[in-house]
């Protein structure tokens, strides 16, 4: 069956399938923004409980594959009372992982911001809450944007795994279409260029766009 | 759901075994992304700009989509032509391509980081491309590039589970056999989950002893 054929025939299951594709994205790409600056600071706080506890997250989710929390949160969870569907165990795995090496970048831009900045603030008798909120996040944000934008990019690529636990993203969607008709090289061909042109020439464009943009704004602020 | 000791101690020998498997792909692998990142970063490097722009987009390409998708096109693909690879073997293909797409941009950083009077140099004393590259870029170039290069080692490691999807039989598909055998998944997940733990924590140390060694050895300390 000729490539176009096979596209005629199958578009919309491999549509539905990017649509889920893209939903947990952008529910795990959240889960893992507001993990990751929850565990950073965290990570850089004076309290040795709160510091280890966001130390055993990281290195537990950076330090195991991300199929076997999926596996883990999929399979094993449910014997503790907690079953979720598919499709929920899929963003919040996803999301879980890449908060974790988020939370790194987190932790190692808001240390990169001047010290000097961070005494300005002291000067002028701002709480603390709104040092961190005013002066130092928007300028740990402009340092930790770039690696952001490729974290963003791993997300996608990562997110095909959770077809492995069932849920119907378009990995799964040419997963099941390659076993029920055996026309590998159409399925899997289309995937790949689905991914590429999903990765290549949206999300990358969008992540640089965001990024002149938030430099721009911060030169002016 | 209690933990079964009993059971833990006897799947531990199995998924000790399967870790050999798990080592073994990483390994294999990484050593053909050693090789091949270089091709494609020289590959990128030649008076053909139509070479060039190849090379470079299939770089692009490779980066720019999910790893298991690419361990199911070569597994399912090849036999739709004719060709039949063992699970193995295409796992130990994609790996590897995958991860000399990422090896070549680390290498392409390293060499675009020598001195242009490196080259200045090796053309004035009339040394052949082939000793300019192998005498005197090379060497140079692989010390900036030593932390990349032995970050990916832990991110192959990482990634190993993925071969698990067309029937590789190392640590996750082993530990997936055992589950679905006793009906079970909390034990054998578990015990992947710390073996992975206990693999990539001491691995970045290990990265970075090596690194150093590899830094004194080259001479650049």
């Amino acid at each position: 069956m000729s490539f176009w054929n096979f596209l005629s025939i199958y578009w919309p299951r491999l549509l539905s399938g990017v649509v889920i594709t893209v939903e947990l994205f952008f529910l795990a790409a959240a889960l893992a923004i507001v993990v990751a600056v929850v565990a950073g600071l965290m990570k850089l706080s004076s309290n040795r409980a709160i510091r280890w506890a966001a130390i055993v997250y990281i290195e537990v989710f950076r330090g195991t594959s991300l199929l076997v929390q999926l596996y883990w949160i999929f399979f094993v969870l449910p014997l503790f009372g907690l079953t979720l569907e598919k499709f929920n165990a899929g963003f919040i795995g996803l999301g879980m992982n890449l908060g974790a090496y988020g939370a790194e970048l987190v932790r190692g831009a808001i240390q990169a911001v001047p010290k000097g900045q961070w005494e300005a603030a002291y000067a002028l008798s701002m709480s603390p809450a709104r040092r961190m909120w005013r002066i130092v996040l928007p300028q740990a944000l402009a340092i930790m944007l770039p690696p952001w934008g490729n974290l963003l990019i791993e997300l996608l690529k990562y997110s095909a795994l959770v077809a492995l636990i069932g849920a119907t993203d378009l990995m799964f969607q040419v997963k099941q279409i390659n076993s029920s008709t055996f026309l590998s090289a159409q399925a899997f061909g289309a995937a790949l260029i689905i991914y590429y042109i999903l990765a290549r020439l949206l999300l990358t464009p969008a992540v640089r766009w965001i990024e002149a943009r938030m430099r721009r704004k911060l030169q002016r602020g | 759901m209690n933990w079964r000791w009993d059971l833990a101690w006897q799947v531990l020998p199995h998924l000790l075994e399967a870790t050999l498997a798990t080592l073994a792909a990483a390994i294999i692998g990484y050593s053909i992304a050693l090789v091949g990142g270089l091709v494609m970063a020289l590959g990128q490097r030649t008076p053909s700009r139509i070479l060039t722009v190849a090379v470079r987009e299939t770089v692009e390409f490779i980066r720019s989509t999910p790893l298991v998708l690419q361990i199911f096109f070569i597994f399912f693909v090849g036999p739709q032509f004719g060709i039949r690879l063992s699970p193995w073997v295409a796992g130990m293909i994609a790996l590897g391509l995958h991860y000399s797409a990422y090896m070549s941009e680390v290498y392409r950083g390293g060499l675009e980081a020598v001195p242009r009077g490196q080259w200045e140099a090796a053309l004035a004393l009339n040394l052949s491309t082939r000793s300019t590259y192998m005498r005197i870029i090379i060497p140079q170039a692989i010390v900036p590039a030593i932390t990349g290069i032995g970050n990916y080692l832990v991110g192959i490691i990482k990634d190993t589970p993925l071969l698990s999807v067309i029937g590789v039989a190392e640590l996750m598909h082993t530990a997936s056999s055992i589950g679905a055998e006793n009906l079970r998944f909390l034990e054998p997940y578990t015990i992947v989950g710390l073996i992975f733990l206990l693999i990539s924590l001491p691995a970045s140390g290990l990265t970075r002893l090596f690194e150093n060694w590899l830094r004194r050895k080259l001479g650049m300390g």
